[in-house]
């Protein structure tokens, strides 16, 4: 038992033929609220579309308050925060066009209105009213993926539907796929990276690396910056500032437009952080220090973007109680839908098995359907 | 490296997932070759705190939290049982055990027949299983039969905290493979745990226990099912019906001396288990049974289960979940012969 198995540091010779680049990251604003340029991403967006921009941000955090809360008032089984990823989510969620086609895992719920999928819908799911139950087709979003990678190669493989359906070109379809810094680690996620890579496929690859897995920090999964692994995958990996909402809109343009002209796929790894417990039914103060969570509060996805509209003049204080009562709409309206959402009929758990009803299953509907109504019986008895 | 209870030895109840964190402690006291590995069983101590102030106590060299990847997991925890350890793997939910399928029924399953007998490789899966909980989709499922189908690999579930103490530690001192199923929303039910009394003379692991005697049907459950089974028997002996409970805890290889003798003495058998009754545990029992007690039988063999759907929304689950009015029901379908 002498070896040391944590920790454990290969000879840097051995592990690296050349010393490792320093991580770059794609930044346009920055946390203080400062415009950057930067050459091969360059973004022109209007007044109008920062602002619409800066609301979404706004409506997604609100969306996500009301569900925390309503979890905590016993209306919701659990809830999976996005606190502190909703540039990340917005970003790469208003650069995707109407064709393109995204796969989320359980947390996109900002990916989610961006594709315009009604936020009660997602409550449907953390409420345990359905396992999700959305037409993937109506907003071009699949539903949640709760195991985790798993959609990585859902992805991929439509992907290569959209090759062989001739619908790559200027103005072609692509797939995006996202996933977590703990996902990174499973196998369907590299056989994922594999195939779009041999494929050449039409898909951008979105890590939001929030920096946990649950309670796994990233060194337990990687010891070089995740964007770094597409290289040797065989295509391009960048890392850009996920709390920045320009730049995430920018770099998933960029991907998405080289996929959909059949240049192949790009790993975005969105550095972010999940500023809240892993779901509402976890304790992160067992396993991380909050001076972390401080620190990254400075660099709060919201607040900077609404420095640069106050400096710019982009925006007048009316603006912001224009969104913020917005929001309090949304939220008032998602809260009312959940607790007017009625439990399902219990004998619908037959439906939607198969394609065509089965023998079996009609009758242990019916077992079922009896042995109810034998309840009801009773009671009228009495 | 003392045990933070053993100043309250004896001293009483303890959870299921305290009395299972007290028997990963012992066995790793016990011998140092017992490894802990899993998604957060480090410092957080797993989701269900079974594996808490483990790594605390015996460090990260033996409970590992590793990197998100079942197959992962059951993979390397095969090559540390090459290498002579003992590594005791956690599943977080049922649901999530199916990217190490293939390790475990390909290889883990397969490794002594394969080898001629040359090659032991003793590791455990726990996998907290069942329903209840009001979960989103798979947390809540039961595939044990799944693992049951499989030759070369012990499948066990432990029914409330005494067993799961005794049972975690037979298991890992097993020269098999172990899939051990812990019934996730009975965590917090609490019993009498002797942890002073070691397991020697605990009951062996392949071996059914009778819970309730009875005379005229036997019930036949494990798991989450347990308590429900030995409820049920409560509230028929007021009916006037004489229930015999046996918790089964090995689903394989299954201790058909034990059931067989309970079914000629009542002549009624029901299987009881959360699981979907189609292609279950359940369906094998019923089959032996009928084989081997047939003469004895007032009545065919009958399942309370899971319906043969997906595990539904958590708003409907009590109606897939076998409860006790389920389980009476079929109990009196088998007086109905
Ligand atoms: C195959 C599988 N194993 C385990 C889990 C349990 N689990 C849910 S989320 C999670 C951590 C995921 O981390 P990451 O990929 O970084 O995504 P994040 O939750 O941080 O967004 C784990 C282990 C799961 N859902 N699926
Ligand atoms: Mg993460």
């Amino acid at each position: 038992m002498a070896v040391k198995a944590a920790g454990q540091a290969a000879s840097p010779s051995r592990s690296h033929d050349e010393p490792p680049p320093t991580p770059q990251l794609i930044q346009l604003l920055t946390p203080e609220g400062e415009r950057a340029e930067h050459p091969d991403y360059p973004l022109d967006l209007t007044p109008d579309e920062i602002k619409a921009l800066y609301r979404d941000l706004i409506l997604v955090r609100r969306i996500d308050f009301e569900a925390i809360a309503l979890q905590r008032q016993g209306e919701l089984g659990i809830w999976a925060s996005l606190l502190g990823q909703e540039a990340a989510q917005v970003g790469s969620g208003r650069a995707l066009g109407p064709r393109d086609m995204a796969f989320p895992t359980y947390r996109e719920h900002g990916v989610a209105w961006c594709r315009g999928l009604d936020p009660a819908k997602l409550l449907e799911l953390f409420r345990g009213v359905s396992h999700g139950g959305w037409d993937p087709k109506a907003h071009n979003f699949h539903l949640y993926t709760i195991v985790i990678g798993a959609q990585t190669l859902h992805a991929t493989g439509y992907a290569m539907g959209i090759q062989r359906d001739g619908a790559l070109g200027e103005d072609g379809e692509a797939a995006i796929v996202y996933f977590g810094d703990g996902a990174t680690s499973q196998g369907d996620v590299n056989e994922a990276f594999i195939w779009a890579s041999v494929t050449n496929a039409p898909v951008v690859f979105f890590c939001q690396n929030n920096q946990w897995a649950i309670s796994e920090p990233l060194d337990r999964q990687t010891r070089i910056p995740l964007y770094h692994r597409a290289r040797g995958f065989g295509f391009p990996g960048i890392r850009v500032d996920g709390n920045d909402v320009f730049a995430c809109l920018a770099v998933t343009r960029q991907a998405m437009q080289a996929a959909r002209e059949g240049q192949g796929p790009t790993l975005i790894e969105a550095f972010t952080y999940r500023m809240g417990a892993h779901t509402t039914t976890d304790d992160p103060t067992r396993y991380r220090l909050s001076a972390e969570l401080e620190s990254w509060k400075l660099k709060d996805p919201i607040e900077r973007v609404k420095q640069y509209l106050i400096r710019s003049g982009m925006a007048q204080e009316s603006f912001f109680t224009g969104v913020s009562a917005e929001a309090d709409e949304v939220g008032i309206r998602i809260r009312k839908a959940c607790l007017e959402m009625p439990d399902p009929d219990p004998l619908s758990m037959f439906d939607h098995i198969y394609a065509e009803p089965s023998g079996l299953l009609e009758e242990e509907r019916a077992q079922l359907a009896a042995y109810l109504s034998s309840f009801v019986s009773e009671e009228a008895a009495r | 490296m003392t045990s933070p209870a053993a100043g309250k030895q004896n001293a009483g109840k303890l959870t299921l997932s305290r009395a299972l964190n007290e028997g990963l402690r012992k066995a790793m006291e016990n011998d140092p070759k017992v490894l802990v590995m899993g998604e957060d069983v480090g410092r957080l101590g797993g989701v269900f705190r079974v594996t808490d102030g483990l790594q605390k106590d015996f460090g990260e060299d033996r409970v590992i939290d590793t990197p998100l990847a079942e197959s992962g997991i059951v993979g390397t925890a095969i090559g540390l049982a090459l290498r002579g350890y003992r590594p005791v793997c956690e599943i977080q939910f049922d649901g999530f055990v199916f990217p190490a399928f293939d390790q475990i029924v390909s290889q883990l399953a397969k490794m002594s027949y394969r080898s001629a007998g040359h090659v032991r490789l003793p590791v455990v899966v726990r996998i907290p299983f069942g329903g209840g909980i009001g979960a989103v989709e798979h947390h809540s499922e039961s595939p044990e039969a799944l693992f049951a189908h499989i030759a070369g690999l012990r499948v066990v579930a432990c029914g409330d905290p005494a067993d799961g103490y005794a049972m975690i530690q037979q298991a890992i001192s097993c020269d098999d493979p172990v899939i051990f199923f812990e019934p996730k929303r009975r965590y917090w039910d609490k019993t009498d745990v002797d942890l002073a009394g070691g397991v020697a003379a605990a009951l062996p692991i392949d071996t059914a226990r009778t819970l309730v005697t009875g005379t005229d049907v036997t019930l036949l459950c494990y798991g989450p099912m347990v308590r429900t089974c030995v409820e049920a028997a409560v509230a028929a002996q007021e009916e006037g019906k004489s229930i015999e409970v046996i918790d089964l805890r090995s689903l394989s290889p299954l201790d058909t001396e034990t059931i067989f003798a309970s079914v000629r003495k009542t002549g009624r058998c029901v299987v009881v288990h959360e699981a979907a009754v189609t292609g279950g545990i359940g369906g094998e029992i019923a089959a032996r049974v009928s084989q081997e007690c047939f003469y004895h039988l007032e009545a065919p063999v009958l399942r309370a289960g899971g319906y043969t759907t997906p595990y539904p929304p958590s708003r409907i689950e009590d109606h897939y979940l076998p409860d006790l009015d389920r389980v009476l029901d079929v109990v009196d379908r088998a007086f109905g012969y």
